[in-house]
């Protein structure tokens, strides 16, 4: 059964010179529950638009993103969040960790805004993430590989069905990324989410069954011109 | 509790204009209180006390400066009631008690008001309230050269009984202007809360036949203090006869009515007080609106996060807005110290001026509604930011800004 389904989206942004640029333009993309699928794509393809899109973040000006049954456009914003918070996790590559709140609270929080706060459980998933000595901590006193973990088991609280991974590496050594790329996909498949992770890391690809290119499935003005 | 983690996070962020904008806010309602508080509790006060008397009888001239110099123990007396008059008014149908008072000497600066022993054995200064001594200590006799020290000038000048002291001509203390009798402390007066406090008392002749004072005006008083038989009718009677037919003294009745009428005078200070405590609310309340819109910018990627993870737009907006009410809240809190710390120095002043005392512990219901006041202004400051906050995008200021 598919979790993920878009159809026809497009996503047009206008320049300061007034001329449009069509960033996203799928036609077609599925992925299904429990799938991880990795999206490979050069800085400035669009990556981050689609996940943004796909997390109801931002609205598409055509198409529809479908998840779990539920079509993104048809939703209202207060709709839209709820969903976000209940469904989807997100891990970023600059990991985007409340500053002023301890591990503890930023995964917390994340869980507030869905289901409802769960001590027990933010606590096993920073264990698990290996920061169960680390609970009181606040990012700042963090290493990176320390801080993406925490935006994994951020991401996982709410017990998502769908985790995007937005370069989730991409600010990490080798050693901190490969062992967060790790947490992500074994995290995803103890919990039983899917996983679209974007990245332009072919060592990151390269752990991937199932891989994309971007410019197969997004016919932007950019690619149409590579193409001529 | 997600909302209430969110606000303590970010007052805790921002410690610093926290705390400074508390501050002001505390000021603004320290100040307010007080304004209102010193306002409403001297009106009640000044306007109540009349030390146990409907009238004073003084010379021809201002009802306002008799009642301020007979009751008050302020301002120059408006002139002496000869032997006759007061015998006269003693003697009156309508009057219950009458009390002469004698001024003109001090000591060290504190009034000598000469008067009859009736003061102390007949008068009830407030209702079942006689002025009473402290352990030890006896009113004075008529015909010895003796004082009774109210209990400020007791306490501000170290008099004890037995203690002796050389009365100084005039109501200014001039050094120079040092009588030759010298009196004696037979008493000091337990706190009556009442200007009476703030002088000492010695016999009428005492006053009447200081050395150096006039020998024919040995037997005239300064005022007479009337209290009246039954109610309105004696005094409207009283009134009639020396203020409206006669002409050569003064009938000041009732005594509330006329410090109600000084008040009722003087009420355009305490409109630009009240004026300037509401604007100074006002600014304060204006710093809270521009230090969390000030932050805006730093608190916007912070705000795209939440968003990101599912908070809605009216979490973020009513966050913003409960911050700045929380803001006004500690500020209020701290308004009280303020409060205090301005109605006691002012409680203090005023004590030593007139001897009234204001009481900062009392309630009023001021104390209810400033804060409720502030708080809301608070929260309604917080509107234009939360309204940026609500508006904030988030897919631009997920990306960190370098």
């Amino acid at each position: 059964m598919q979790l993920l389904d878009i159809s026809q989206l497009k996503k047009t942004f206008v320049a300061p010179d007034g001329s449009k640029h069509t960033v996203i333009n799928v036609q077609s993309f599925r992925l299904a529950e429990r799938a991880q699928v990795a999206l490979a794509g050069e800085s400035g393809c669009g990556k981050t638009t689609l996940l943004h899109l796909i997390a109801g973040i931002l609205k598409p000006d055509e198409g529809c993103v479908m998840i779990a049954g539920q079509e993104m456009s048809a939703l209202s914003e207060a709709q839209r969040d709820r969903l976000r918070a209940t469904t989807i996790g997100y891990i970023f590559q600059t990991f985007n960790l409340l500053q002023g709140y301890t591990c503890l609270e930023n995964v917390l929080l994340g869980m507030s805004f869905g289901p409802g706060a769960d001590r027990v459980f933010a606590r096993e998933l920073l264990e698990r993430v290996g920061l169960g000595n680390h609970l009181r901590h606040y990012p700042r006193q963090l290493s990176s590989g320390q801080q993406q973990r925490v935006a994994v088991a951020r991401a996982l609280a709410n017990r998502p069905k769908l985790v995007l991974a937005d370069e989730p590496t991409g600010n990490l050594d080798h050693k901190n990324a490969t062992e967060a790329l790790s947490l992500i996909r074994t995290g995803c498949q103890e919990n039983g989410a899917a996983l679209l992770l974007v990245s332009h890391d072919r060592e990151v690809l390269g752990q991937f069954e199932t891989v994309q290119a971007m410019e197969q499935i997004n016919q932007t003005d950019a690619t149409e011109e590579k193409k001529a | 509790m997600t909302l209430w983690l969110i606000i303590l996070r970010s007052l805790r962020q921002h410690a610093l204009s926290t705390v400074i904008t508390a501050l002001s806010i505390a000021l603004a309602g320290g100040l307010l209180m007080s304004v209102w508080i010193v306002k409403e509790q001297s009106q009640a006060t000044f306007t109540g006390v009349t030390g146990g008397f409907d009238a004073v009888l003084g010379a021809r001239g201002s009802k306002l400066q008799l009642v301020l110099n007979s009751i008050f123990h302020l301002e120059n007396s408006p002139g002496n009631v000869s032997a006759a008059d007061y015998l006269d008014i003693k003697n009156n149908p309508n009057v219950a008690l009458a009390i002469p008072i004698a001024v003109g000497d001090n000591y060290r600066g504190y009034r000598l008001v000469g008067t009859a022993p009736e003061m102390f054995e007949q008068v009830e200064y407030a209702p079942g309230k006689h002025y009473e001594l402290e352990p030890g200590g006896n009113f004075f006799d008529p015909a010895r050269k003796e004082a009774v020290a109210g209990s400020f000038v007791a306490q501000k000048m170290g008099m004890k009984l037995g203690d002796t002291f050389h009365p100084y001509h005039g109501l200014i203390f001039n050094e120079k202007d040092q009588h030759a009798e010298t009196y004696i402390v037979v008493g000091v007066m337990k706190p009556s809360n009442t200007p009476s406090d703030r002088v000492i008392w010695i016999p009428l002749e005492g006053i009447q036949k200081m050395s150096g004072h006039d020998p024919k005006a040995a037997t005239e008083v300064s005022a007479v203090l009337v209290k009246l038989k039954g109610s309105g009718t004696a005094g409207f009677r009283m009134d009639m006869m020396y203020n409206k037919q006669g002409n050569r003294l003064t009938f000041a009745w009732p005594i509330g009515a006329t410090m109600a009428d000084l008040f009722s005078k003087i009420s355009w200070f305490d409109k630009v007080l009240e004026l300037v405590s509401y604007l100074v609310a006002l600014v304060a309340t204006a710093s809270i609106l521009a230090s969390i819109y000030n932050s805006m910018n730093e608190r916007r990627r912070e705000i795209a996060i939440l968003r990101a993870l599912g908070a809605r737009r009216r979490i973020i907006f009513g966050a913003i807005i409960l911050e700045a009410a929380a803001i006004s809240a500690l500020g209020m809190v701290a308004a009280f110290v303020f409060y205090w710390a301005i109605m006691t120095g002012a409680a203090v002043v005023i004590r030593a001026q007139t001897g009234i005392v204001l009481d900062p512990f009392k309630f009023n219901p001021v104390m209810l509604w400033a804060p409720a006041a502030l708080i809301g202004l608070g929260a309604l400051a917080g509107v234009v930011p939360a309204v940026k906050a609500y508006r904030t995008d988030v897919a631009e200021h997920l990306v960190p800004t370098s």
